[in-house]
């Protein structure tokens, strides 16, 4: 990745949940620490979160959900990403996901999943350690 | 007595003179930013006139609480929010709730139902079931109060875009029962407007929605009258950030909107007025929360008799349900949320809560098990009977910092008010962003706050330890999708189709017509139409809300 290039991400909300505190404080969050942050906005099909990071050339994908729906809409989301060509942006999970469903999520080539008590901190570092790493 | 009050105060400066520089006083502040003085004397109540502001219970301004005798006559409703995977599983939970002591409902439906998708819907895929009980048609709601008296309970339910459509399925189950509707007690949430700032299971645009709150109150004014037809909800905008002064401010300018709607839809605000209730959050400030409660009754009573000149005193109570707050809850050592809850709880019944909900210590990671649920039950049952808290009145009333501080929360709340009107009311400050803005606002430096470590969150950012996954957490059966949609299939090809179009037909004509929806809605619902086709037939004459994105 260019160094001089701002990081681009997009903090979406899968399904139906409503729940967007902790999506709209990450966001706020990342856009503080510099990057370019797009937020889609509640209730979006895979379809279209798939479509904004194609889009939006975005570097990284953070999903957040916190209804129980993860195990049906992060499967799909990660199977579009790679019918569209996308399996090199960096996505994240977030929100109630019990510890359990996690390496399910990994398998699927989600990078890491993070729950209630995070700091922006943890996150931010992550972001940029883990695209240096993989560019 | 002005005598005595000058001395307070000569003494006052004395003893700050000669402590203030000598002691370390650590500084400390509101929710809302405003430094909390050292120290509270009956200087700091002085402006108060107890007869006019503070008086007593069951009278205008009702700031010690909307009925005269409070817990010393009734015991507040316990009822906890619950409801999960198919209808069958979430009659027993009320079941067994209600052996343990527990004295109404609160339904909690899944995402779907919420928004007026069946279960077969392709955005419905992997939401069935899972944050509340999945509805799709009368038959569900059967099932879900089967064995229960509906004229001996009181159900609350967490239903807003779609309440006219479960609150038909609720009347009708009534009626199978042989229940009177007259006699039905409860209250469905049916607060649109906060759906669009913060909890998201919006519909329709604001137009049409607003119509259908103003039919659900004319219609039960006349056929359901002692049905709560509005549950006012600050509670979500606090879960999403607020602070406990924008909480009761941001709900009351709603209130507003929707009484102001009700008088232009020709009602007379007497007549619906008393049906309005309440639900907010009760966080973790103690003396806070408890001051916001006694604020909003006489805030909300002044803003009925002096704007809106409403001459019933029902009209002026503001008769509250409350629940400890989701967002305080910790996954790290949850059982750290026990105390929390218990603390939470205990500020809502000095508060004069009429209804309450008490978390569970898991709900940061699941929802509650039946043991968690019961512990947290079990701490409201221990705050009313042993702790001689309901021994009498509004026992914080007259603490010079408790009055000093509804004072002062009444005052900001009225600044927010004011400051909305200024926009143009509710919807307009929410079509701006406006609402939106201050709660994010809120929220990110509550965030920062913890972040940084000034607020500290016991288990979290400091004490942490290492610990293993929480065990024997509640999982919603991950087949409960499946189920659910050959339940749906079945039921199909069961019922009497023929009946089915006239009626939807009826209904796409008084949704066309502005008619009264109710009427037509509760003959679809007779004849089984499912959630997903009364809302569909909505969703074609009045057209979909499209959410906004603003970070």
């Amino acid at each position: 990745m260019n160094q001089d290039k701002r990081i681009r991400t997009l903090v979406a909300k899968p399904g139906l949940d409503g729940h967007d505190r902790g999506a709209k404080v990450i966001a706020r969050a990342l856009r503080d620490a510099g990057m370019e942050v797009i937020y889609s906005g509640i209730r979006q099909t895979p379809e279209q979160i798939v479509d904004a990071a194609l889009q939006e050339d975005v570097d990284v994908l953070l999903l957040s959900i916190l209804s129980g729906a993860h195990s049906f809409l992060f499967p799909r989301i990660m199977e579009l990403m790679k019918k569209k060509g996308l399996g090199d942006i960096l996505v994240l999970g977030g929100g109630i996901i019990p510890v359990e469903d996690v390496p399910e999520l990994k398998a699927l080539g989600i990078s890491e999943v993070f729950g209630p008590g995070m700091t922006s901190e943890t996150l931010i570092k992550y972001i940029t350690e883990n695209l240096s790493a993989g560019n | 007595m002005e005598r005595d009050l000058e001395r307070i105060r000569e003494e006052e400066d004395r003893w700050k003179r000669e402590c203030l520089n000598k002691h370390r006083f650590n500084r400390a502040e509101t929710d809302w930013g405003e430094e909390i003085k050292p120290l509270y004397t009956p200087d700091d109540t002085r402006d108060i006139d107890y007869l006019e502001e503070v008086g007593f219970p069951g009278e205008y301004p009702f700031t010690r609480g909307p009925h005269p005798s409070m817990y010393l006559g009734r015991l507040w409703t316990m009822r906890q929010y619950s409801g999960y995977g198919t209808a069958e599983e979430t009659n027993k939970r009320y079941r067994y709730l209600l052996e343990q002591g527990q004295t109404g409902l609160s339904v909690a439906f899944d995402l779907p139902t919420q928004i007026g998708y069946d279960s077969d819907h392709p955005l419905a895929q992997g939401e069935v079931g899972k944050v509340g009980v999945a509805v799709d048609s009368l038959a569900d709601m059967e099932t879900i109060f089967d064995g229960l008296p509906l004229d001996k309970l009181s159900t609350s339910m967490t239903i807003n875009s779609a309440a006219a459509v479960l609150l038909a399925m609720y009347i009708v189950v009534a009626e199978k029962q042989g229940v009177d509707p007259g006699k039905l007690n409860g209250t469905i949430q049916n607060d649109i407007l906060k759906e669009y700032t913060v909890r998201g299971t919006y519909i329709f645009p604001v137009g049409p929605s607003l119509r259908l709150i103003t039919d659900i109150f004319e219609y039960c004014s006349k056929h359901v009258p002692r049905w709560n037809t509005i549950n006012i909800a600050g509670y979500h905008m606090r879960e999403a950030g607020a602070t406990a002064v924008q909480e009761i401010a941001f709900t009351f300018a709603d209130a507003i909107e929707y009484v102001n709607a009700g008088i232009k839809a020709g009602l007379k605000v007497d007549d619906f007025a008393p049906r309005i209730s309440w639900i907010f959050n009760t966080h973790n400030n103690f003396f806070e929360e408890i001051a916001k409660y006694r604020a909003a009754r006489r805030l909300w009573a002044k803003i009925m008799k002096e704007r809106f000149e409403a001459k019933d005193p029902r009209s002026w109570m503001f008769r509250f349900h409350t629940q400890t707050a989701g967002s305080a809850l910790t996954a790290q050592q949850p059982l750290n949320n026990v105390v929390r809850v218990a603390f939470q709880t205990l500020a809502a019944v000095l508060a004069g809560a009429q209804s309450l909900a008490s978390c569970s210590f898991d709900e940061a990671l699941a929802l509650p098990t039946e043991e968690s649920v019961r512990l947290s039950l079990r701490t409201q049952q221990i705050i009313a009977h042993e702790l001689g808290v309901t021994d009498t009145v509004d026992p914080m009333g007259g603490s010079f910092y408790m009055e000093s501080l509804t004072k002062r929360m009444e005052e900001e709340i009225t600044e927010y008010l004011k400051k909305i009107d200024e926009l143009g009311g509710a919807a307009a400050a929410i079509e701006k962003g406006y609402i939106q803005q201050e709660i994010q606002e809120s929220a990110y430096r509550y965030q920062k706050e913890v972040e940084s470590g000034k607020k500290v969150v016991v288990g979290m950012n400091k004490y942490q330890v290492e610990e293993p996954p929480t065990k024997g957490l509640l999982k919603v059966d991950p087949k409960v999708g499946e189920t659910q949609i050959e339940k749906l299939k079945a039921f199909k090809t069961t019922r009497d189709s023929v009946k089915l179009e006239p009626a939807l037909a009826a209904l796409k004509n008084a949704a066309e017509r502005n008619a009264n929806l109710m009427p037509p809605i509760l003959d679809a619902v007779r004849v089984y139409a499912t959630l997903g086709e009364i809302c569909d037939v909505l969703r074609e004459v009045f057209g979909e809300y499209e959410g906004t994105s603003a970070i």
